[in-house]
């Protein structure tokens, strides 16, 4: 009966913290944001031998079969490192898209493959989250055509998942006939977009076993929405983090400027808005696995609730720094763009918002 | 993380739903704590006390209920109450400081002599803090008690005691060990407001009531048993009031109140018949304050839970107030323009009737701002934030220009 994490879970957050910073000093991080993919081979394999590729496939497919706590933990530590890795989407929200909607055998395929980290699976949510960008396909004869845009986790994918309008999901090989992947560099070098073209696309699997295809997709859209939170939980802790040091080591009139109360405030504005910021992430990933009744309102109001204070932090994070973080040498802006990506994905705050209104019953969907 | 109602827990919400439907005819309104509890306060008090869902962990030889301490509990019985807008019973300044400090750091007479009256409501307490001299730098404090034949004689004066006008005793910060440096000269007494020589003269604010005053003392003899550990700990003792104080003033569920309350408006048709609650600018307006709302309230469960278990949270405790306090003005700021200009109406009744809404909702608002400065002004929190939980640098002490102090 206790509100908080276990022993395990600080330190797998701690164990997973370390290795990425061993991994993603800063010059290593900006070679690797250079491409816009994403995608790094050799990370993606040192993420898989500390267990994150299967984190949430059941131990029965070959995972670790841990919660959605968990990988809000995993994803904080991602967004802390601004890491160039497949997560949200490719390792969260496939996993549940497989579990909510796929049959027996489908998970029998395809999360074992998921939990090796060879299936790497870029996820198109658009229309459903109320992303921006084209999102019209057509299944017809069991062949789809048409356009969907700002995949998450497409860079360097090995298989797309489209959602149709009706909530069902096609699993389509990346480089099939008819398939033609366009990937979009965003302003965050450390994750790519996706946009797909279908023509007669011929899916490898249909996700449609859920008897309410929609509401499965909306699961399927919390669990997203919740990693995205923490990703930007992550990030600006970092700029916090990183604000706090320097205030406490740059010297001006004589004094290191964290003394003077105008610079303490800002640190102390950024503390007081994002410290509750930890419990409600907490409480948004445990309520995915734990309290159904509340698993819709909270994800939504962890997503929305966290643009806005990242986007606070992540200004005054920089104003901190003066000149220096705006410049490309300290390297804050990794997580000022990791901030902006995580606000527009899935959904921006005022629509996260109506759907936690929509999630309580306030307003019709 | 581990929420699971067990059995029992589930059994409790059913139980404090199944009491609220049963008595809420009995409840005062909420809020208050700035008048002395009527007959209806101090009954709908023992009744909550009877059934556990007021000082629930405060041990039963003290006059508490004697659970033992349940995050899941708590949170249970808090959820009711706001969910149903029923009074979760009275919240003052000796409930909310003084008893908690005195389970702290008290004597086991100290306990059992003013816990119980205290938590029933039937004794009132002020808090004898700042002066004129000294506000945000408290332990400049210069009230003087001097000891003489078994008393301490008190002469000085205290500014902001809100309740002094009602209060029955006063827990007072004051200079006892003048060669001692700042910190370490000051004590903490408990003494009467009977007393002779103390004098209160309110203070009008600006919700034109007198909810402060000044309190001046004049050769105020109290037994020097009358106090809270030992001389020169008074610093020590106020810190403890202080820590407890400023989770009183960040309490979620208060939070929590004010938002439902301002919900139940916006679902209220207005005048031409529609709701505000369906217009998607106020919609919002309302829910960006309710996913702040969640963050401060799982953020005060991962605090008791801290607690419970013997973890100082350290910046997630120094948070609480500033961010709390805020919060609370901007959810009164909303409520203030859901209600629009029949909100202007103003008539507060003083201490004999309760404030019809309009004028309790503009009353809060404005006396949030007394509660942004009071208890350590959001200046101070930002200072505590910084420096004890940020660890920045304190701000380098600049030269007094000659002739002020």
């Amino acid at each position: 009966m206790r509100f908080g994490l276990t022993e395990d879970q600080g330190l797998f957050g701690r164990s997973l913290r370390g290795f990425l910073a061993d991994r993603l000093p800063l010059d290593a991080l900006r070679r690797l944001a250079e491409t816009g993919t994403g995608f790094d081979a050799e990370l993606w394999r040192g993420l898989g031998e500390l267990g994150l590729h299967g984190l949430l496939v059941p131990e029965e497919h070959g995972g670790a079969g841990l919660g959605m706590l968990d990988a809000a933990l995993a994803a904080e530590a991602l967004g802390y490192h601004a890491a160039p890795a497949p997560f949200a989407a490719a390792l969260v929200m496939a996993v549940q898209a497989f579990r909510s909607a796929g049959d027996a055998e489908q998970q029998r395929q395809w999360l074992p493959r998921i939990a090796a980290g060879q299936a790497r699976i870029g996820l198109g949510f658009a229309g459903l989250a109320g992303q921006t960008g084209r999102a019209a396909l057509r299944l017809e004869g069991g062949r789809l055509s048409g356009a969907l845009d700002g995949l998450m986790d497409g860079g360097e994918a090995t298989h797309f998942l489209a959602y149709l309008a009706d909530g069902r999901a096609a699993l389509i090989e990346a480089g099939a006939p008819g398939v033609t992947a366009t990937l979009r560099r965003s302003v965050d070098r450390t994750r790519a977009l996706v946009d797909l073209d279908l023509a007669g696309a011929a899916p490898v699997a249909l996700l449609q076993s859920s008897n309410d295809p929609l509401a499965a997709a909306r699961r399927v859209r919390d669990a997203g929405r919740v990693m995205l939170a923490a990703d930007t939980l992550g990030a600006a802790q970092n700029m916090l983090d990183r604000a706090v040091a320097y205030a406490n080591e740059r010297v001006q009139f004589g004094r290191v400027i964290g003394s003077f109360q105008g610079v303490k405030y800002m640190c102390a504005d950024m503390a007081t808005m994002l410290e509750p910021c930890r419990a409600m992430v907490w409480y948004a990933a445990y309520a995915q696995d734990a309290v159904p009744e509340e698993a819709a309102m909270v994800a939504s109001h962890a997503k929305a609730h966290l643009a806005e204070v990242g986007r606070e932090v992540a200004r005054l994070a920089t104003e901190v720094h003066g000149g220096m973080g705006f410049t490309d040498l300290l390297g804050l802006h990794h997580q000022f763009k990791r901030i902006t990506f995580d606000r527009q994905a899935l959904g921006g705050p005022e629509r996260c918002r109506h759907d936690a209104a929509v999630a309580q019953g306030w307003v019709a969907a | 993380m581990d929420l699971t109602l067990t059995p029992k827990h589930r059994a409790l919400r059913e139980e404090v739903d199944a009491f609220i439907a049963a008595h809420r005819d009995a409840a005062p309104r909420p809020g208050g704590g700035r008048k002395r509890p009527d007959r209806k306060a101090l009954d709908w008090q023992a009744l909550l006390l009877k059934h556990g869902y007021f000082a629930r962990t405060i041990p039963r030889e003290y006059g508490g209920f004697g659970a033992p301490h349940d995050v899941i509990e708590l949170a249970i019985i808090a959820d009711a109450f706001s969910r149903a807008g029923i009074s979760p019973g009275i919240h003052n300044q000796g409930i909310s400081m003084l008893v908690p400090t005195l389970l702290e750091v008290g004597t086991e007479e100290q306990k059992r002599r003013w816990i119980g009256p205290t938590i029933r409501g039937e004794t009132i307490w002020c808090q004898g803090y700042s002066e004129p001299g000294s506000g945000s730098d408290l332990a400049a404090a210069q009230t003087r008690a001097a000891v003489e034949d078994g008393h301490f004689v008190i002469n000085g004066q205290k500014i902001w005691t809100s309740s002094a006008h009602f209060a029955d005793m006063m827990f007072l910060l004051c200079r006892t060990e003048p060669d001692k440096s700042k910190h370490a000269g000051l004590s903490y007494l408990l003494l009467p407001m009977s007393a002779p020589g103390i004098e209160v003269r309110p203070l009008r604010t600006m919700t034109g009531r007198a909810e402060f005053n000044e309190t001046f003392f004049t050769d105020v003899r109290v037994p020097v048993d009358q106090i809270v550990m030992g001389r020169g700990d008074g610093w020590h003792v106020a810190n403890v009031t202080l820590k407890y104080e400023r989770m009183l003033l960040g309490d979620p569920n208060k939070l929590q109140q004010r938002l439902e309350a301002t919900r139940r408006m916006m679902e209220q048709p207005g005048a031409d018949g529609a709701r505000l609650l369906d217009r998607a600018e106020w919609r919002d307006r309302l829910l960006r304050l309710q996913g702040e709302v969640i963050a401060a309230r799982n953020h005060n469960m991962r605090l008791l839970t801290e607690t419970a278990e013997g973890v100082d949270s350290g910046l997630g405790r120094f948070i609480v107030k500033y961010h709390g306090t805020m919060l609370a003005h901007r959810l009164a700021s909303l409520a203030l323009d859901v209600m629009g200009s029949t909100g202007l109406l103003y008539e507060p009744q003083g201490e004999v009737a309760e404030d019809d809404p309009a004028t309790t909702w503009q009353i809060d608002y404005m006396y949030d701002i007394g509660l942004i400065i009071g208890g350590g002004s959001s200046n101070i929190q930002k200072n505590i934030i910084g420096e004890r939980g940020l660890g920045l640098p304190r701000e380098p002490k600049a030269a007094v220009p000659a002739g002020r102090n």
